[in-house]
Formats: structure tokens, C-alpha cells, sequence
């Protein structure tokens, strides 16, 4: 049963040269060797990180183009939009407009018509007047140039009268 | 490589039970092979013959020619501590003796002189070879040995072995920094990665950057001695108890260290528990303190030892039989079991190094958890 109980000089020696390892492993291949692990993962993650984030700005971007180009679209909808009612609004208000004045213009042209319609009877039967009176001055001229007609006539007018 | 090193480790997450598996296989193949060899060393030793059971079955006809074959020793020999590397018969390496005595103080020499010609043991300058234990000839006396031994030798080497390894890969992160990996580091990176984020963060979380230094050292030793001790004529590091306990300790002290007040209102106070049964578990609370490294060193060294006695055993089979036969039968088993060694090699890192971080993990995890 030797190999069963461990030897001095192996303990001693096997400590000593264990724990010199672990110290210069430590500090002469473990931290270069883990820091440059360590590195070399943070770049690479670093990387990834990078492109994510590109990526994510290419989309928010495009997302973005894609917004204004719509905000532009209705912008130029909204704007034509009101272009339109207000055109209609314009020639609605000009025909009405047009409307308006030419009723007036015809009612205008009708007043004067009727102005000129009344100043033209107006004259027409004073004309009528006047002929008639010539034509009875004449024709009374004529009739009464005898007593009898005279009497006849004043007879007649005032049997009118009492008629009346 | 590593991503049959990510796939095991992903698989054994999935299901730790399978961690257990290659073990079990490896107990059992010891149970079959290596006790009952290891038996027979036993008696090997009162019977000073050294004939082996093996070789009497093997045909009493080889029995003359018998050369001192014994497997056990072949076995146990490679399996512990050496004052010397034995790499073949006559290709081995003295290795320096450092003894330390208050009545004698520091002495260093080569082991060579604990070694005649003839390869027997004898005393030198008051020392003496007693098993694997140095003693004073006059006394009998144990000193205290701090000798590079064969298994401090492959300490050092396992140790230099990371070191380059480590620091190539670190020159490379210097050299070319947020470059994808190239070489030798992309095939260490993703082992570290893997350590990282599926050992020690779940268990961890925010304190992960503290301690994953000590997880990584601890992940990349065990699997660097393992590998390593799977070479042939190499040693059986990562299979010594003095390693295994050594790492646990390590875990222990940091684990207990880092506690906070609920890791350890949870073992003294536990709550929501009804006063009497309080008598019962404060002390399992206590025991289970220790279980814990005590777990981490018999797991490690179990799997490692246990199979490099199966494949000593395996090859020693053809020695003992004398039969080519035998010989490839064996070769194609040593084959398989070194495969599954590699497996064992890395799913014992893992196990290790995720038991460790477990344990910090409970010891600094916030009050909510239990």
C-alpha cells in the first residue's frame, strides 16, 4: 500500500512548483491571454453591435423617407384639395356674382324700358290728344257752323251729363 | 483534436454519469489484472523465488529459462516514486538526493551513490536506501527527503512542458492581437474557452475573472501530466496520491477562504432544519468539508493509476506467457486502453477542474441559493 501514503518531498515540491505555475501562468499567459479573449470578443460583439445599429438606421431611415414622402403626398392632396373649393368657390361666388348683376342689369333695362314704355305712351296719347283735338276742332268747325247742329250737340252733351 | 476535446467535454456535460464510466472499466480491470499481480508481489516478497503463478501455468517447460520476470515489481515500480528514472535495463538516470536532518542539515548528491556496480543497494556517507525512504545507517531514522525523484523530475518537466506551450500561445495573443487564432493557439484557445464558459462561469458567475487563473493552471496541469505520463518511459505524475492531494488541498483552502457568511452559516446553521436534526447534520456539514478533497484526490489518482497498471499489465502478459500470441492480443488491448487513457487524461482535467469550481462556486455563491 505505498502508493497510498503521499510522500514528503513530492508534497513539498509539487506545492512549491504548483503554486510558482499558477502565479507566473497568472500573470505571464492567463492575462494576456484571457484580456486579448476578452478583446478580441468585445470587438467582434462591438461589430455586431455596429451593424445592428446601421441596419436599424437604414430602416428608420427608409421608414423615414417613406413618411415624408407620404406627409408630402398628403400635403400636396390637402393643397390641391383647397385649390379645388376654392376655385369652385370663386366661380360659384362669380357666377353668382355675374348673376346678380346681370338681373340687375335686366331689371335696370326693364325699369328704363318701362320708364321709356310710359314716356312713349305718355307721348303717343298726348299726340292722340292733340290729333284728336285738332281732328274735333275741325270736325266741330266743320259740324257747327250752323245754329241747329250747335244746339243739337249741347242737347246730346247734356243728356250725357245726366245720364252720368 | 479540440473538437473532440469540446464534443467529449459537451457529452460529459450532458451526462456526467459517463465520466464514471471509463473509471469504473479501469477499477475492474484492475480488479481482474492488476490485484491479483499485486497479490502475488505480496507473496513475491516472502518467497524469494519470484516465480510467477502465471509463469507455472504458462508450461513448466519455460520454468528452467525463467529469468527474474516479475511483473508486479515491473508495475509497482513504474507506478510510484523512484530516486532514480529507470528507462530500460540498463539506461537509467540518477537523479540528485537532496536530504535534510536537524542533527545533519542540508546534504546533495547523486543518487548513483546509493547504487554499486551491481546495481545493489549500499549506504553512502551515512545514508541509506530503505525501500523508498532514505534513513541514517547508525539509527534507522527517517530524514526528511526532499530529493528530485523521478516523479519531482517529471513535475519539473511537466511544468516546463506548460510553461512553453502557455507562453507560445500567449506571445501569439501579443503578437496578433484581434486576429482569429493561428498554430499551436487555436488549438489551445478553445480548451481555454472551454474551461471558461462551461466550467467555471455557470459555477462562478461574477466572480469568475478571480479565480479562473488557479482553474486554468489546475485544468491544464492535470492534462498536460496526464498526457504526458502516457508516454512511454515517462512517469506516473498525475497517478501520485502526493500530486492529487496536493491539488485538493489547494482547492480546499481557496474553496474555504472564499467562503462568505451563508457558505458557512449553511454548514454551521443550517436553515430551515428542525433543532434536533441539527445534531445530525452538523457533523455530516463537517465531514462533508473534507469528503470533498478527500473525493478530488482519490478520483484523480485512482483513474490515472488504475490505468497505467491495466496497461502494464497488459504488456507484462507477454512476458510472462512467452507467446507471441499473447503478445499482439495484448498490443491490440494496450492499443484500445491507451485510447481510452487519452479519454481518461481529459475527462479527469474536466472533472477536476468543474468539482473545483463547483466548490468556490458554493462557497461564494449569494445567500438565495442552497
Amino acid at each position: 500500500m505505498d502508493f497510498l501514503l503521499p510522500a514528503n518531498g513530492l508534497l513539498f515540491w509539487q506545492v512549491v512548483i504548483f503554486l510558482a505555475l499558477v502565479l507566473v501562468l497568472a500573470k505571464f499567459a492567463w492575462k494576456p491571454i484571457l484580456s486579448s479573449l476578452k478583446e478580441r470578443e468585445e470587438s467582434i460583439q462591438n461589430a455586431l453591435d455596429q451593424a445592428e445599429k446601421a441596419k436599424q438606421e437604414m430602416a428608420s431611415l427608409k421608414s423615414d423617407n417613406e413618411k415624408l414622402l407620404k406627409e408630402a403626398r398628403e400635403e400636396r392632396d390637402k393643397i390641391l384639395r383647397t385649390a379645388r373649393t376654392a376655385a369652385n368657390q370663386i366661380h360659384e361666388e362669380a357666377q353668382v356674382a355675374a348673376k346678380k348683376t346681370a338681373d340687375k342689369m335686366i331689371e335696370d333695362a326693364k325699369a328704363v324700358i318701362n320708364t321709356e314704355k310710359q314716356a312713349a305712351l305718355r307721348d303717343v296719347r298726348a299726340q292722340v290728344a292733340s290729333f284728336s283735338l285738332e281732328i274735333a276742332e275741325k270736325l266741330i268747325k266743320k259740324n257747327l257752323a250752323n245754329d241747329k247742329a250747335q244746339k243739337e250737340l249741347t242737347e246730346t252733351l247734356i243728356n250725357d251729363l245726366k245720364l252720368n | 483534436m479540440q473538437s473532440e476535446i469540446q464534443t467529449l467535454a459537451h457529452f460529459t456535460m450532458r451526462k456526467p454519469f459517463f465520466t464514471a464510466i471509463p473509471v469504473i472499466l479501469t477499477l475492474f480491470f484492475i480488479a481482474a489484472i492488476g490485484f491479483p499481480i499485486y497479490a502475488q508481489h505480496e507473496a513475491g516478497h516472502h518467497d524469494t523465488t519470484h516465480i510467477q503463478a502465471g509463469l507455472d501455468s504458462a508450461g513448466a517447460t519455460h520454468a528452467a529459462e525463467t529469468e527474474k520476470f516479475s511483473a508486479n515489481e515491473v508495475i509497482i515500480e513504474h507506478v510510484l516514486d523512484d530516486h532514480q528514472w529507470h528507462f530500460a535495463e540498463h539506461l537509467v538516470l540518477p537523479l540528485p538526493i537532496i536530504v535534510y536532518s536537524a542533527e545533519r542539515g542540508l546534504a546533495v548528491f547523486s543518487s548513483s551513490h546509493f547504487y554499486d556496480e551491481h546495481h545493489h543497494e549500499i549506504e553512502y556517507n551515512g545514508y541509506k536506501l530503505e525501500g523508498r525512504n532514505i534513513i541514517f545507517t547508525a539509527t534507522g531514522e527517517k530524514v526528511l527527503d526532499l530529493s528530485i525523484t523521478k516523479n519531482v523530475a517529471m513535475l519539473f518537466l511537466t511544468a516546463a512542458v506548460l510553461l512553453y506551450v502557455l507562453f507560445a500561445v500567449a506571445r501569439s495573443y501579443k503578437r496578433n492581437p484581434k486576429k482569429a487564432p493561428k498554430g499551436l493557439q487555436s488549438f489551445i484557445e478553445p480548451v481555454i474557452l472551454f474551461v471558461r464558459d462551461e466550467i467555471v462561469k455557470p459555477n462562478l458567475g461574477h466572480h469568475t475573472d478571480k479565480y479562473l487563473p488557479y482553474i486554468l493552471t489546475l485544468f491544464f496541469f492535470i492534462l498536460f501530466g496526464n498526457l504526458l505520463g502516457l508516454l512511454p518511459g515517462s512517469a506516473n505524475l498525475t497517478g501520485n496520491i502526493a500530486i492529487t492531494l496536493s491539488l485538493a488541498v489547494l482547492t480546499f483552502l481557496i474553496t474555504n477562504f472564499s467562503g462568505n457568511a451563508a457558505y458557512w452559516k449553511h454548514i454551521f446553521w443550517t436553515p430551515g432544519v428542525p433543532l434536533l436534526l441539527r445534531i445530525i447534520i452538523l457533523p455530516v456539514e463537517i465531514i462533508g468539508l473534507f469528503t470533498k478533497p478527500f473525493a478530488l484526490t482519490i478520483r484523480l489518482f485512482v483513474a490515472i493509476t488504475a490505468g497505467h497498471i491495466v496497461l502494464l499489465s497488459l504488456i507484462c502478459m507477454t512476458f510472462i506467457f512467452h507467446s507471441y500470441i499473447v503478445g499482439i492480443g495484448a498490443s491490440v488491448m494496450v492499443l484500445f486502453i491507451s485510447l481510452i487513457e487519452i479519454l481518461v487524461a481529459a475527462i479527469q482535467a474536466y472533472v477536476f477542474a468543474l468539482f473545483t469550481s463547483l466548490y468556490i462556486g458554493m462557497a461564494t455563491a449569494e445567500d438565495e441559493h442552497h
